[in-house]
């Protein structure tokens, strides 16, 4: 990832013009926050989103302790990753576990975030910590959705619920919830398909899941590649359908995944899981520290 | 909510747009400094002039030196279209439409099912052949895509049909091993059809950042890419990136996708697109 010299490397150049000076001025630190602005924006994190942010930056690095430091360029970034850190929240990759089983789990999000592949992981995981997941294939729009959910079934040993598509994904809902009762599934996986935050009837569609099932957990799939566009959706999703929290995509590639920083401040939801791969145990924890390292690139 | 002359707010108001459309900080930056200069050439003295120059001059970057943005397929020839990308992006509904497209253009056309990796991958492609109605060349999920590719360009060769398009799995631009196994995908095409017309079309999600910068530019290391096709535009995300790829990696933007039905698709207009950049600071 070396496309970006790092921002430390920067602010140790932007601040060795001033070493003679001895003192931080107000403009001083106003250069500083442009680096630190520039960082942010190419690694993704959305616009709004870095004004804040930096504002916020700018009222600590002021103070007296960046003044004194010996190098001044290390502490910003030192106060940076430590902000970052603290905006994306504590490691939480919890699942809530409803006292009276089955624990329901919808997964939603834009087209090819990672939904279908995410739902397998979640439920390999979940079967690995001895429950017993139940998967149900609620996405009847995309071809061949739901057979790549009873692949993804087979590989792991683990029961697929469909209705085909010719029955309402809620209607699949509401069925797959009386299956698992019957065979006493504790954990209910439930996929759907990929929609825009603006189509109004698909978003209508998952309304209506959640008010027929009462998911415990609604996790918006976000992939991490996402531009400034994140907090859009994940605003929308927020807003429309209330979530619980964040599974963030296809970390393994190359990319500074700001998105993961957009979408946790517009929604104030935890970032649950990222997806590191595309097999199905490429699932892991969310690490803050590390994804605060990996936005600024370090 | 505009001024209504040229001043310092006005740029960075300019820039603010552009970053948040994905253009990126400094293609953003790049362009504000274009217009300054611009601004003094044709003294400019209206804010709505400065927002038509810079239209204009993203227009102009889009449609670059060659004005033939099309798609380079010919009906006296063989040609193949190798479709990649990262996962996720696109690639096989855009096959399916294209292949519908093509088809409506009277030429004979035929798919390769080269994602033998994905789950349901090959019945995806077969549901979308169908719903066009041509022929889909697969072969077993988990078998070697390389085989797959191999007799696609066999039939291509030995029948009627003039086209071949040939879906591949969704890669992230960093495994070297699944890149390295596009470029032989590239160079079996390149052995058994060295008179074919090659159109390598890379997908690229219009949500993405700027990693999309980073996909154009790997991708392009292993095979010839020769134009993207930028989907989801029907979103919310304008797919601003593409202005700095096109500046900087030279490759054309020739299709964009709108929808996830047969006939979402549509031939790049870089003035429609440039003009949607600054479509939401208008309405
Ligand atoms: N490298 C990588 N690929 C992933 C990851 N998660 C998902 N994918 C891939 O991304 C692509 C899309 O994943 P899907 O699970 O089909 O996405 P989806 O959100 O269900 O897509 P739709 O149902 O079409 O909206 C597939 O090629 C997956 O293998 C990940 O964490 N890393
Ligand atoms: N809204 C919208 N959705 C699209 C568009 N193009 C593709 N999609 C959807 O995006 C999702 C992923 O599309 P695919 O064609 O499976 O993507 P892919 O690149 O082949 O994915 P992998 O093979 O898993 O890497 C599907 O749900 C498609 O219906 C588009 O232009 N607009
Ligand atoms: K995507
Ligand atoms: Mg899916
Ligand atoms: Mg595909």
């Amino acid at each position: 990832m070396a496309v970006f010299s790092s921002l430390a490397d920067k602010l140790q150049e932007t601040f060795k013009k001033l070493k003679n000076k001895g003192k931080l001025t107000e403009a001083d630190v106003a250069e500083a926050m442009r680096e630190v602005r520039v960082a942010l924006l190419e690694a993704d994190v959305n616009f709004k989103v870095v004004k804040d942010f930096v504002g916020k930056v700018r009222e600590r690095a002021v103070g007296q302790e960046v003044l004194e430091s010996l190098t001044p360029g290390q502490h910003v970034v030192k106060i940076v990753h430590e902000e970052l850190t603290s905006l994306m929240g504590s490691s939480q990759s919890k699942i809530v576990i409803s006292p009276k089983p089955p624990t329901v789990i919808m997964l939603v999000g834009l087209q090819g975030a990672g939904k279908t592949t995410s739902g397998g992981k979640l439920a390999n995981y979940l079967k690995k910590q001895g429950r017993q997941p139940l998967m149900v294939a609620g996405d009847i729009y995309r071809p061949a959705a739901i057979k790549q959910l009873q692949v993804l079934g087979e590989q792991l040993q683990i029961p697929v619920f469909s209705l085909g598509t010719d029955v309402s994904p809620v209607e699949i809902a509401r069925q797959a919830m009386e299956k698992a009762s019957a065979q006493g599934n504790d954990m209910v996986i439930i996929d759907t398909a990929g929609r825009l935050h603006i189509n109004e009837e698909l978003m209508d569609e998952l309304k209506n899941i959640k008010a027929t099932v009462h998911p415990h957990e609604i996790l918006l799939v976000v992939d991490s590649m996402t531009g400034q566009d994140a907090v859009n959706v994940a605003e929308s999703f927020n807003q429309e359908l209330g979530i619980d929290g964040l599974i963030l995509t296809k970390l393994d590639g190359d990319t500074r995944g700001g998105a993961a920083l957009s979408a946790k401040a517009v929604t104030g939801k935890p970032i649950k899981f990222v997806g590191m791969g595309e097999k199905l145990d490429a699932l892991e924890p969310f690490y803050p520290e590390r994804m605060a390292s990996r936005i600024l690139g370090m | 909510t505009f001024n209504k002359t040229i001043d310092e707010d006005l740029f960075e108001e300019l820039e603010e747009t552009l970053i948040q459309a994905d253009v990126g900080v400094n293609t953003s930056m790049k362009l504000v400094e274009t217009m300054r200069r611009r601004v003094k050439e044709r003294k400019l003295k209206d804010a709505s002039q400065l927002r038509e120059v810079m239209k204009e001059e993203i227009a102009h970057i889009l449609v670059g030196d060659n004005d033939e943005l099309g798609l380079n397929v010919d009906k006296d020839k063989k040609n193949v279209i190798l479709v990649v990308g990262v996962n996720g992006a696109g690639k096989t509904t855009t096959i399916g439409k294209l292949a519908h497209r093509l088809k409506k253009e009277n030429h004979r056309v035929l798919l390769a099912a080269g994602d033998t990796f994905r789950a349901a991958a090959i019945d995806q492609l077969l549901i979308w052949g169908q719903r066009v109605g041509v022929e889909v060349i697969h072969n077993q999920e988990g078998s070697d895509p390389g085989a797959v590719v191999f007799d696609a360009c066999k039939s291509l060769a030995s029948r009627r049909d003039n086209v071949l398009i040939i879906d591949t799995a969704g890669r992230l631009q960093n495994k070297t091993n699944l890149m390295e196994e596009l470029r032989k995908v590239g160079k079996i095409l390149a052995r058994e059809l060295p008179e074919a017309n090659v159109e390598v079309l890379l997908v690229l999600d219009a949500t993405t950042g700027q990693n999309a910068i980073s996909q154009a530019q790997l991708f392009s290391e292993v095979v010839n890419v020769t134009g993207i096709c930028l989907t989801k535009l029907d979103g919310t995300a304008k797919g601003g990136v593409i202005v700095g790829i096109r500046d900087e990696l030279k490759i054309p933007v020739k299709l964009i996708g709108i929808g996830e039905g047969i006939d979402d698709l549509k031939d790049f207009q870089a003035e429609e697109f440039a003009e949607a950049l600054f479509a939401e600071e208008e309405a």
